[in-house]
C-alpha cells in the first residue's frame, strides 16, 4: 500500500466498469459470444490499469513509463485486427452478410472504446491524485458522459427520410417505387415475392447524405440490420429471394426489396431509421473547397 | 473458383432464339417452360431471367 494504492484502484475500477458498460448486446447480436466477452472485459481491464498509472507515473518523474502507453496502441490495434477476422470468417455463413464496411465499423469501435476506457480511468485517477475521491467521481462521471457521446455515432434516421413503398412488377422486372430491382422470370416465384416482399425507400435528406447512402457498404448494413431484426424468407440456394437495395440513379434515392419473416412494416422503418452511418462510408461532397461557398 | 454472372441454362419454346454454346432446354409449351425453369433454378442455384415471353436464362450470380 502506498499513497497511489487507491486512485490506481479507483481508476481500473471505474474504467473496467466504464467498459462493462460500453457492451451493448442488441438486435446487431454482438456481442452475444461469452467467451468474446471474456476477451474483451480482459482486455478493458488492462486499458483501465493502463490508464490508471499514468498519473502516478508522473507524479513519481518516471516519464519514460508513459511509453508504455504505445505499447497499449498496438495491443488495442491487435484487437481491431481480431475482431474484423473473426467477424470475416463468420460473414459467409450468414444469410444476409453484414459486408466489409460494417465489419471494419464494429472493428474499429472496439478499438476505440479501449482508448475511451484508458480515458475515464486516467481523469478519475488524475482527479482523485490532484484533489479528492469526490472530485474523482465527478470527474469520472463527466469522462463518462464524454465516452458516451463518442461511443454512439449517427444513424440513417438523421440523414434520410424513411417510407414505405409498393413492389410491383412490369413484366418480369420487379420494381420498388419506381426503382428497378431485378428481373425474376418465373410467374410462381413472382406471386412468392408479391405476396411475402416489403419495400422501401430511402430518401436522402442532403446532397451529403446521397452519398452516404449510396455507399456499398452502408447499403448492405442496412439490409443486414433488416434480415437480423425481422428474418428473412430465404434459405441458401435460392438467390432469387435475396434481400436487394438498389439506388435510383436520377435522385439518390436508395430502393430497399426484402423478404421478411416478419412482415411488420413500422418495425422494418424503425429498423432502418435506427441503421448506424459507417464512418468509412460518411462523405461530405458539399465540403469541397473549390465549389465555393454558396453552393451544396 | 467461383462464377459471377454466367448464363448456366437457357430454357426456350423456341429453338432459334436461344445463344449457341448455352445448355438448351427446349419445351412446348409455356407452362412446362415454368415448371423446368423453376426445377433448374433450384437445381442450379440460379435465378431464373425472363428476356422475352418464350426464353427465360438461368443465370448465376
Amino acid at each position: 500500500m502506498n499513497e497511489y494504492t487507491f486512485s490506481i484502484l479507483f481508476g481500473v475500477t471505474v474504467g473496467t466498469l466504464a467498459r462493462i458498460y460500453m457492451f451493448r448486446t442488441d438486435y446487431r447480436q454482438y456481442p452475444t459470444y461469452p467467451h468474446g466477452m471474456i476477451i474483451h472485459l480482459a482486455l478493458g481491464f488492462i486499458a483501465a490499469s493502463l490508464g490508471a498509472l499514468v498519473v502516478p507515473s508522473i507524479m513519481e518523474e518516471e516519464f519514460t513509463a508513459v511509453t508504455f502507453l504505445t505499447l497499449a496502441a498496438s495491443q488495442f490495434r491487435e484487437v481491431r485486427n481480431m475482431e474484423r477476422k473473426t467477424l470475416t470468417e463468420m460473414d459467409s455463413l450468414e444469410l444476409v452478410p453484414r459486408g466489409a464496411s460494417y465489419i471494419e465499423g464494429i472493428a474499429v469501435t472496439f478499438e476505440g472504446r479501449n482508448y475511451l476506457v484508458i480515458f475515464i480511468s486516467f481523469v478519475s485517477s488524475l482527479a482523485y491524485l490532484s484533489i479528492n475521491i469526490w472530485a474523482a467521481c465527478v470527474a469520472a462521471f463527466l469522462a463518462f458522459l464524454v465516452a458516451k457521446k463518442y461511443m454512439t455515432g449517427s444513424r440513417l434516421g438523421k440523414i434520410s427520410d424513411v417510407e414505405q413503398a409498393t413492389v410491383s412488377f412490369d413484366g418480369a422486372g420487379l420494381y420498388v417505387d419506381n426503382i428497378y430491382i431485378m428481373n425474376i422470370g418465373i410467374p410462381v416465384r413472382q406471386k412468392e415475392i408479391l405476396e411475402h416482399g416489403l419495400g422501401f425507400v430511402i430518401k436522402p435528406k442532403n446532397f451529403d447524405a446521397r452519398s452516404t447512402i449510396g455507399n456499398l457498404g452502408q447499403r448492405q448494413a442496412i439490409l443486414h440490420d433488416l434480415a437480423i431484426s425481422l428474418g428473412v424468407y430465404r434459405d441458401s440456394g435460392t438467390p432469387a429471394l435475396v434481400p436487394l437495395i438498389k439506388r435510383d440513379l436520377d435522385d439518390g434515392r436508395i430502393g430497399i426489396f426484402i423478404l421478411p419473416q416478419n412482415k411488420s412494416a413500422d418495425l422494418a422503418m424503425k429498423v432502418i431509421s435506427q441503421v448506424p452511418t459507417l464512418e468509412n462510408a460518411i462523405r461530405m461532397p458539399t465540403e469541397t473547397k473549390e465549389k465555393g461557398s454558396g453552393q451544396s | 473458383m467461383t462464377l459471377e454472372k454466367l448464363i448456366l441454362a437457357a430454357v426456350t419454346l423456341s429453338v432459334s432464339k436461344v445463344p449457341v454454346g448455352a445448355n438448351v432446354f427446349v419445351c412446348e409449351t409455356k407452362d412446362e417452360m415454368d415448371q423446368v425453369a423453376a426445377d433448374l433454378e433450384a437445381i442450379l442455384d440460379g435465378i431464373a431471367h425472363k428476356l422475352s415471353n418464350d426464353v427465360y436464362i438461368i443465370v448465376k450470380h
